[in-house]
């Protein structure tokens, strides 16, 4: 493959384009919901109607608009069915001619969509995710191309940092940086992994990134492989994703075909393998040294760091381990300018961040904000606010390890440092609106639950701390704790903070935390009185 | 060698390049509690009592994994990490059955020792009481997994000085537990030397020898160390 | 100085720690020039009296009898002590914890009907013999306990250290002096 090919693959691709094309959506979600039967129907309307030859029926990833699939959206014409049955086809079919039909649509230019900045899901939607040609046509390894061929590894590096992308898994360190230290790292072996193990409870912008775009994360990786000189890559996908984990493995195998992946990329010398490893189902293997371990076919439990997996980490090589999110911003950053993307979003954030909306709101679904968007554009605006003119409670962010953003906040811009502000976090991008029914102890309790299910076992503060902050949230929402009991709850919680191993231990008390400084009422309120209130502490005779 | 020198409590010592800081401190005669270090074997962290204070840093750093430096300056001992300690032992007497009184261990045990040595004179949690079994088929070996806490010691000792790998851990936080092998009966285990080295390294009564009673599994830790240095060190001597 | 008011109490437990406490010898006799024993079960008051100083509470919280005696112990004491391991961890009393909430049927059916030689009956004289708990807890979990005393039982120097150091306003038991079992 060189760069004529590679235009050659695109001019090709796009002459064959034909004039319209129904774009039906196969992320799993719409699948779930017979998008694939949504899908044969068209093609065997468009058969019986005699449009081959002027309309495509193209499978596409996520269009964005979660609650209202199976999707189907028409090009040029832009209208956007929803809830579409196989039993449609038909009338969508009889819509391209311009007849009237009753069917259910959503309107394309609601702030929804136009609120939206699309890097890292700019071909999420549009592009068919199990044809590498079409990933081409859009661009696709073109950033390759010109980091590998035209750019010397330092200068991506340069560009990485210049850029200003952050961490997307959560911690948002900075991402050249990380490239860097890894570039520096001595050592014959490196390995770059791609952290697809998303399990936060609500969160799905990693798996439809997976679904929708998977030759952006390889061509990700390739790039970073050359900036810090590895020549293999791992992509950590939990096994609940088998239809991210399908895709991810034509796409390395198309790849591979076309020589941008594996020996020789672009008929330079640089080498780069991609190999998947599933997940077993621990959530705990999303941190980086617990999925490291289990890449290594060991258990999948945390390790002290130092030393950080840049110097030493997956088989005691260097390694850089990034977010599925991250590396889907790398090539649009070498494609369109570090200028460009550090254009966009805040002082100390910069680009966008995807979010998966969920929980009570209208519009349930992926969306893309460039950084420093105010909560509020999101969940009322774009979100459309709770279902049933219901009024916004809160907002979680970060899943297990984040925190609840009360409505009277809702004018923060979402940044890195904003949400940590408000004892929260961004997290990977999981977003849960609660509205005026929810129960906070009980969301904390929820998410404690959740990180006693989930602690590895390995150390002591997670593994048993967990459990007795749940008894005491249980014990609270039976109405018989007291003020000691609190207490003891946020001792434990602090304790918990500061003595755990990892990030999921050090962060399992947030939910509570979170929730004790905003709605603090809401605990008091469960409170039985306490008949021993004033014990005679050290009293003597 | 390079030394480098560090202050630990306000004393200046020094020490080896790449030594920890429990190693630091033990050389300087400073104690610092830990149930998961064992001498011989690789450090895993996990139990969290001997997390200590660095100066500059907002973290509690494991003493056992966090290598010296230059000019480091560690507390060892304040009232934060006494209560830490005390939480992390209380916690850890909650979360499984421990009745001293009628434990194998009882007087030579690490548990209990540091319970006493750190005043946890009562545990302020529920006590979980969950159902565990004790694992008697092996011919003279027994695991009672109401005594265990998790510190990896046996899977250590197993895996790196004997080198059988029988034992490892299986499930997930409050249900992790001791296997043999892909979870047979331990006297099914067709890796198992019978060495009796986890009973060696195991600081409660979880491990014990068949036929001990109460306060009668006395553990001779020196044996392991021994071994250990006749390996690597080609020392032959206690 | 008025005379110390000290009384000892026995819940569920094995009378190991009242047996220790005998043990003392001939301390008991300086402890009698100081103190006035009110109620203990090795003395013949049947009601807690009221204004107790001190008391020592052998054994953990097992059945309804206890949990009432506590109470009325916790109302008319100022310092109270839980006295062995069976009061401050629930010791082996506890050990039917394990077998779940159900526990007490299993237990009464185990001890009294099939291990017994003569007469197996299950003890359930409703108002005489007291219920069991459902769950045995330990002193502090019911009521605030100001000292703790482990041991099982309390050896009788540490019990004679404890009183000393409690008497004399010393300072309390550290170290070795803690340990459980």
């Amino acid at each position: 493959m060189t760069l004529n090919d590679l235009q050659e693959t695109k001019a090709k691709e796009l002459a064959t384009r034909k004039k319209i094309v129904l774009r039906c959506c196969l992320a799993a979600g719409c699948i779930s919901s017979d998008a694939k039967g949504v899908k044969e129907q068209l093609v065997k309307a468009v058969a019986e109607a005699g449009l081959q030859d002027e309309v495509e029926v193209r499978g596409v990833g996520c269009m964005k608009l979660c609650c209202e699939g199976p999707l189907v959206q028409a090009d040029p014409s832009n209208a956007l069915y929803i809830k579409v049955t196989p039993d449609n086809a038909p009338a969508i079919i009889a819509a391209l001619k311009g007849g009237k039909v009753a069917l259910q649509q959503a309107d394309p230019n609601s702030p929804f969509f136009t609120k939206q900045e699309p890097i890292v899901l700019a071909n999420c939607g549009l592009i068919d995710p199990e044809r590498i040609e079409s990933y081409i046509a859009a661009d696709g390894y073109l950033a390759l191309h010109d980091a590998i061929v035209e750019m010397e590894p330092k200068d991506v590096l340069d560009a990485m940092v210049k850029s200003g992308l952050r961490g997307r898994g959560g911690a948002g360190f900075p991402t050249g940086l990380k490239w860097g230290t890894v570039a520096k790292s001595p050592g014959a072996r490196k390995y770059v992994i791609c952290n697809a193990d998303e399990g936060d409870p609500g969160a799905f912008m990693d798996r439809s990134v997976l679904e929708s775009d998977p030759h952006a994360i390889l061509e990700g990786m390739v790039i970073a492989g050359y900036a810090v000189g590895a020549d293999q890559g791992y992509i950590y996908c939990r096994a609940e994703y088998p239809l991210a984990i399908t895709r991810l493995q034509k796409a390395i195998h198309q790849a591979k075909r076309l020589g941008l992946l594996g020996a020789g990329i672009f008929e330079s010398p640089i080498n780069f393998n991609i190999d998947i490893r599933i997940g077993a189902g621990a959530f705990v293997c999303g941190e980086e040294t617990a999925l490291m371990a289990s890449v290594e076919g060991k258990r999948g439990t945390p390790r002290p760091r130092p030393p950080f997996p840049a110097e030493r980490g997956l088989f005691d090589c260097p390694t850089l381990i990034n977010n599925v999110e991250t590396f889907a911003n790398v090539a649009p950053i070498l494609r369109r300018g570090v200028e460009w993307f550090a254009g966009i979003g805040t002082e100390k954030s910069k680009g966008t961040k995807v979010f998966a909306l969920a929980g009570k709101i209208q519009n349930t679904g992926l969306i893309e904000v460039p950084m420093g968007t105010p909560l509020r554009t999101i969940v009322e605006e774009m979100g459309g606010g709770a279902p049933d003119g219901g009024k916004i409670k809160a907002v979680q962010t970060g899943g297990p390890s984040g925190g609840c953003i009360p409505a009277q906040h809702l004018d923060t811009p979402v940044d890195y440092e904003s949400l940590t502000q408000l004892g929260s976090i961004m997290g990977s991008g999981g977003m849960i609106v609660m509205d005026e029914t929810t129960r906070m102890v009980d969301v904390a309790r929820f998410f404690m639950e959740f990180c006693m299910d989930e602690s590895c076992g390995k150390c002591i503060p997670c593994r048993a701390g967990t459990v007795q902050m749940h008894h005491l949230l249980v014990k609270l929402l039976a109405r018989e704790a007291n003020a000691r009991d609190l207490a003891q709850l946020e001792e434990l919680c602090d304790m918990v903070k500061n003595t755990s191993l990892c990030g999921l231990g050090q962060t399992s008390p947030n939910p509570v935390l979170s929730t004790l400084r905003f709605f603090r009422e809401e605990y008091e309120e469960l409170l039985q009185p306490d008949p021993h209130a004033v014990p005679q502490l050290a009293a003597k005779p | 060698m390079a030394a480098k020198t560090l202050t630990i409590d306000g004393t200046q010592i020094s020490a080896e390049n790449h030594t920890s800081i429990l190693q630091a401190a033990k050389e300087a005669g400073v104690k610092i509690p830990t149930l998961c270090h064992l001498e011989g074997v690789y450090d895993v962290g996990a139990c969290r009592l001997c997390l200590v204070e660095v100066k500059g840093s907002n973290k509690l750093m494991p003493a056992c994994t966090t290598r010296i430096y230059e000019g480091m300056e560690v507390t060892t001992d304040n009232e934060r990490l006494q209560k830490y300690r005390r939480m992390t032992l209380e916690l850890l007497f909650a979360e499984r059955n421990h009745v001293c009184a009628v434990c194998v261990a009882n007087g030579h045990c690490e548990l209990q020792a540091l319970a006493y040595e750190l005043g946890m004179d009562h545990v302020r949690y529920d006590y979980c009481y969950p159902k565990w079994g004790v694992d008697a088929s092996h011919r003279f070996m027994g695991m009672d997994h109401n005594r265990c806490i998790l510190c990896q010691r046996c899977v250590r000792v197993c895996w790196h000085i004997e080198g059988a790998g029988t034992k490892n851990v299986s499930g997930r936080g409050s249900k992790s537990h001791i296997i043999s092998d892909l979870n047979e009966p331990w006297g099914n285990s067709t890796t198992c030397t019978s060495c009796g080295k986890c009973l060696l390294a195991c600081p409660t009564g979880a491990l014990f020898h068949k036929g001990d009673t109460a306060g009668e599994s006395l553990r001779d830790r020196s044996k392991l160390e021994f071994i250990v240095n006749a390996r690597e060190k080609q020392q032959w001597t206690v | 100085m008025d005379r110390i008011k000290i009384a000892t109490v026995w819940l569920g437990g094995c009378a190991g720690c009242h047996m220790s406490f005998l043990d003392l010898d001939e301390f008991l006799i300086d402890l009698a020039g100081r103190v006035d024993v009110v109620y203990s079960p090795i003395i013949d008051v049947k009601e807690y009296p009221e204004g107790v100083d001190l008391c020592l509470i052998e054994g953990a919280v097992c059945n309804e009898d206890n949990l009432e005696l506590l109470h009325q112990i916790r109302a008319r004491t100022k310092i109270l002590v839980s006295f062995g391991d069976c009061a401050i961890t629930c010791n082996v009393t506890s050990l039917r914890n394990l077998l779940g909430p159900k526990n007490t049927d299993q237990i009464l059916q185990r001890a009294y009907v099939e291990a017994a030689d003569t007469n197996p009956v299950k003890p359930g004289l409703e108002g005489i013999v007291p219920r069991l708990l459902p769950k045995v807890r330990p002193v502090h979990d019911v009521v605030p306990v100001e000292h703790f005393l482990p041991g099982c039982p309390p050896p009788a120097p540490r019990i004679k250290a404890f009183l000393t150091n409690l008497l004399d306003q010393t300072p309390a038991l550290t170290g070795a002096q803690l340990k459980f079992g």
